[in-house]
This record gives structure tokens, C-alpha cells and sequence, in this order.
């Protein structure tokens, strides 16, 4: 949820009351695929906003437009205000990166790499201060490259923020860290939203998503197939939504011709879900499982209304993360 | 801050960082300090075959200042930037607020600064040790190392934009190794067969060593063909380095 107090702060920064980012019908083609297909939306000053789809969904694509990396085919994007590539050092006075590949110097040590970054700025956190806040005083004087992948990734994250950025891309942040530290990864995010500063990630964990995002943007083959707050979105998946664990192969047509079912998917081998007309919901219930013991089949789980991110996820792209 | 007064800093502390790096990489070291020197001290105990002079630190000090040229802008910044780009550091840069070109002036000064070193130590060991003194032109040589710094740089960073960082490192190597032998830098251009003396002339190894040879001799003909050629090979390096450059 955006909260009026952030959003105001957020505002002030920026010394505007425009989104934070607008993305246009946004178009990139490679070769013969458009990784971005048309997209739109914008982000509010202050929002956590989360990118999520499969791989190759073009969330990433779609990042590297907004931070300057490279040019739209067609459409346009305006990030606080500014053209990512025509007003470039402006813009990335104001915003801070935390790239899928850490980028750091593998012969520098985390404080070198912090202090060089943070000379890039005209008002710097302190790098001690920060090294403390991500966990990486003991590794302070450790060569980049003998730090573990979770360590760098953390290393990535303070260099993102070291500048004091009004907006932070982080382009699946806790990928490769363990459970302490992607906690303390979205302590530092919740700092962030408080402190007013725009947050733009893509993750492929969907409750990373539900429990950090003021809003999602579901994104597949480069088009938005869903846009809202978690709550939202999973309210729209929590009617007639079920979910059924038994053996792979079953007859696809069999079970969604059945009654009070409207649709129904092997997601993958196994793995089915079924949509169900919500006033038919117990009807549908037992028609399935009526059907499954008449074809002898042997049920591992059955849910209803599980109304996750997760859910809605398979629904729209039919893929697993 | 002003913004000029922020640029300033920026490029200082990528300035700081690249001369810790330079320092850091021993393998560097090696390569553009230890075996220029080691194959002055080498070559001038054993003699340089064919050398009609008695005094072969005059033929060998200047050969030895354009390998630690080629050293130092083809091999240690050829492969140090293609390191940088496989491990993303230049695409993380390319998203901070440093210019591209603050980051290569800041590669520029540690080149220079690399290269203020190898020079000293080569003339200081020289003139110390062999009593080599400064003759011909030593200006016109200072201006040679400059251009012949921008070609090997160019060289260096077109390899680096073309080929992937592995080839890069492998290939700067080679180079090396083939311009020591084609460079005229140990072996006189007229022991080599004809052929191969032809192609060896129209190498920037080969113009760049007899260029400062000829600098740094009393009475010689300045070879204004040398010159030409270490010209050419500077601006198409440049052009090609302009042209491959990625950021990722």
C-alpha cells in the first residue's frame, strides 16, 4: 500500500508530484523476438514496485530501458522526469543500480569498492556505516573476489544505495543469498520505502513480491498481463481456484468437461490447476474427486482458494519461476 | 558541490582505484617492468647478435622502452579492460554517475603512471649500470613513447572490445611475444629473413623501436616512414577501439 506520509516525503525529494517513472508502449525487439511488446505503466514516488514473470519475460529488458542501458524500439520512457540516455548523469545522481551481475572489481576490497562509488555522489552515506548495515564489517578487507555470492550480492546492494538515490532498481536482489541475509535484504528495502526513495525489482520469488510490493506488474512475452496491489491480485485467483497434486498425464479434457468446472491445466507433470465456477465451487469439488476415484488415481494434495501470488502466476503464464 | 568540483572527485577516486589495481596485478608486473629489465641486463652481458657497436646498451635500452610500451597498453590494459567487462565491473560503472570519459582518463593516468616507472627504472638501470647517456633527441623520444602509447592502447582495448576476455588474454601474449621478435628490439630487422623483415617494417613494434632508436642516436636520419606507420596504426586502433567498445 502507498502511504500519504511517504508519498509526500517521496514528492518533496523530487521536487515533483509525477510518477516516478512512466513506461510507455514500450517496445524492444531482438532479432525476431520483442522482448518488450507494448508496455505501460507508471510507478508513484515512494511505491515499492515489483517486476515479476518467467525468464525471458523481459523484466530485465524492461529495467535496463529505465536505468539507460539501451534505447526503445518504440514507445517511451521518462524515469524522475528525466530520458534515461539524453540526461544520463543527471538521472544517475538520483538513482542507484544493483545489476543481476554484482560488477564489482574482484582485486578491490568491499570498503575500496564502497569508497570509490561513494565518490561518485555530492552527498554519500557513510561507507563504514553502510558495511555495518549490510553485514560485511568482517569482509571489509577481503578481495572481492574471495567473497561468497550472497557477500557480493550484499555488496551490490550498498553500492546501489551508497548515493542516496530517490529511485533503486534491483534486478533480483536476493537471488544467491541465504535466509539472514535476503531477511536483512528486505529490512534495508522497508528502510528505503520508509525514508520515502521509489523501489523498482523484479524477483523470481513471488512471496518476495506479496510481502515487499506495494504494487506487482505480472509481465509474460513482454506484455502486462496484471497490474495491482498483492491483495489485488489475489483476490482475483481466490474464488474457484484448485489446486490438485496426483499423478502426471491425466486427461486434460476429461476434467475440465466436468461439472462446475470451467477450465483445467497440467501445469506441469502432476501439477494441475483447475478452475472451478466460484457459485460451483463444492459441486465442482465433488464431481473431481469423484472422478479421481473412479479413475483409480491416487491424490497427493488438494487445495481451494489458496489465493496466492503463486497461483495467479501459473494461472496467467502457465510457467513455473 | 558544485558539479565540476564533484567530477573532479569522481575521477580521482577511479584514478586511486586503477593505480591500486595496476599495483595489485603481479602478473602485470612481471610483464611490463621485470622482463624489459631482465632482457636489458640479458642481452647486454651476452651481446646482441650481428650488433656491429661496441655498445649494445645504445641498440638494446630503446627497444626495451617500446617492449614496455607494447607491455603496458596492449597486454596489461588490453587485458585488465577485458577482465573488467566479463565480470560486469564495466556495466556496473556504465550505471554510476562517472562519465566514460572520466573512466578513461582515469585508465589513461594509470597507464602514464605505469609508465613513468618503467621508463625511469629502464634509463636509471641503463645510464646507472651501462653508462648509457641521453643523446639525439631525448624530447622527440618522450613524444614517440606518448604516440606509441596510443597506438599499443588502442590495440590493447580494440582486442579487448572484439574478442572474448580468455582471447584477449591469450592473444595479447602472443602478440607480445611476436613483436619481441619482429620488433627489432633484440634482434636486429636485417637478420631476419626478407620476407619477414618486410612485414616486420610495417608492424608498430618494429616502427616504434626503430623511431626511438633513431631519436636517441647522434647523427641518424629520423626514419619519417617509421614515424608514418606508428601514426597509422595509432588513429586505426583508435578507431577500431572507438568502434568494438562495450560496456557488457
Amino acid at each position: 500500500m502507498i502511504r500519504a506520509q511517504d508519498t509526500t516525503v517521496a514528492r518533496q525529494a523530487i521536487g515533483l508530484s509525477a510518477p516516478a517513472v512512466v513506461v510507455d508502449g514500450l517496445v524492444k525487439v531482438y532479432g525476431a523476438t520483442r522482448a518488450v511488446d507494448g508496455l505501460s505503466f507508471a510507478v508513484a514516488p515512494g511505491e515499492v514496485f515489483a517486476l515479476l514473470g518467467p525468464n525471458g519475460a523481459g523484466k530485465t529488458t524492461t529495467i535496463e530501458i529505465l536505468e539507460g542501458y539501451r534505447a526503445p524500439d518504440a514507445g517511451s520512457v521518462r524515469v524522475l522526469g528525466l530520458d534515461p540516455i539524453r540526461e544520463a548523469r543527471r538521472l544517475k545522481l538520483r538513482m542507484g543500480v544493483m545489476l543481476q551481475a554484482d560488477g564489482v572489481q574482484p582485486m578491490l576490497t568491499p570498503r575500496e569498492v564502497l569508497r570509490l562509488y561513494a565518490a561518485f555522489f555530492p552527498d554519500p552515506l557513510d561507507p563504514e556505516e553502510l558495511l555495518d548495515r549490510v553485514g560485511l564489517r568482517a569482509a571489509a578487507r577481503t578481495r572481492c573476489r574471495r567473497l561468497s555470492g550472497g557477500q557480493k550480492r550484499r555488496l551490490a546492494l550498498a553500492l546501489a544505495i551508497v548515493g542516496r538515490p530517490a529511485l533503486v532498481f534491483l534486478d533480483e536482489p536476493t537471488t544467491g543469498m541465504d535466509p539472514q541475509a535476503r531477511l536483512a535484504t528486505w529490512e534495508i528495502v522497508r528502510e528505503l520505502r520508509d525514508d520515502g526513495t521509489t523501489v523498482i525489482l523484479t524477483t523470481h520469488l513471488l512471496d518476495e513480491a506479496e510481502r515487499l510490493a506495494d504494487r506487482v506488474v505480472i509481465i509474460d512475452h513482454g506484455r502486462l498481463v496484471a497490474l495491482g496491489t498483492p491483495q489485488e491480485l489475489t483476490c482475483a485467483t481466490e474464488l474457484g481456484a484448485v489446486r490438485l497434486l496426483a499423478s502426471p498425464g491425466l486427461p486434460i479434457a476429461a476434467l475440465a468437461g466436468l461439472p462446475g468446472v470451467r477450465a483445467a491445466r497440467e501445469v506441469e507433470p502432476g501439477s494441475y490447476a483447475i478452475e472451478a465456477i466460484p457459485a460451483e465451487l463444492p459441486a465442482a469439488l465433488a464431481a473431481i474427486t469423484a472422478w479421481l476415484r473412479d479413475a483409480g488415481v491416487t491424490l497427493r494434495e488438494l487445495r481451494v482458494g489458496e489465493g496466492s501470488l503463486e497461483e495467479l502466476f501459473l494461472r496467467l503464464t502457465g510457467r513455473e519461476e | 558541490m558544485s558539479d565540476r568540483a564533484l567530477l573532479l572527485r569522481s575521477i580521482g577516486a577511479q584514478t586511486r582505484a586503477e593505480l591500486l589495481l595496476t599495483a595489485r596485478r603481479g602478473e602485470n608486473i612481471l610483464i611490463t617492468l621485470i622482463v624489459p629489465v631482465a632482457l636489458l641486463v640479458f642481452f647486454t652481458a651476452l651481446g646482441v647478435p650481428g650488433l656491429t657497436t661496441d655498445r649494445p646498451v645504445d641498440f638494446l635500452l630503446p627497444g626495451m622502452l617500446a617492449l614496455a610500451i607494447i607491455a603496458n597498453g596492449m597486454v596489461s590494459l588490453g587485458i585488465a579492460t577485458a577482465y573488467e567487462r566479463y565480470y560486469g565491473v564495466l556495466k556496473r560503472l556504465g550505471a554510476s554517475p562517472l562519465p566514460r570519459g572520466g573512466l578513461l582518463i582515469a585508465k589513461a593516468l594509470a597507464v602514464l603512471a605505469l609508465e613513468i616507472a618503467q621508463v625511469v627504472v629502464l634509463v636509471v638501470i641503463a645510464a646507472t649500470v651501462y653508462g648509457w647517456r641521453p643523446a639525439g633527441a631525448p624530447l622527440v623520444a618522450l613524444l614517440l613513447v606518448a604516440l606509441g602509447t596510443v597506438a599499443f592502447a588502442g590495440i590493447g582495448l580494440a582486442m579487448a572490445g572484439a574478442l572474448r576476455a580468455e582471447a584477449t588474454l591469450a592473444g595479447a601474449n602472443a602478440l607480445y611475444l611476436f613483436f619481441l621478435i619482429i620488433s627489432g628490439a633484440v634482434l636486429p630487422l636485417d637478420r631476419l629473413p626478407g620476407p619477414l623483415a618486410a612485414l616486420a617494417r610495417l608492424s608498430p613494434a618494429a616502427a616504434l623501436t626503430e623511431a626511438l632508436r633513431a631519436a636517441l642516436t647522434v647523427d641518424v636520419a629520423f626514419p619519417l616512414s617509421a614515424l608514418l606507420v606508428l601514426a597509422a596504426w595509432a588513429v586505426g586502433a583508435l578507431v577500431v577501439a572507438a568502434r568494438t567498445f562495450r560496456w557488457e
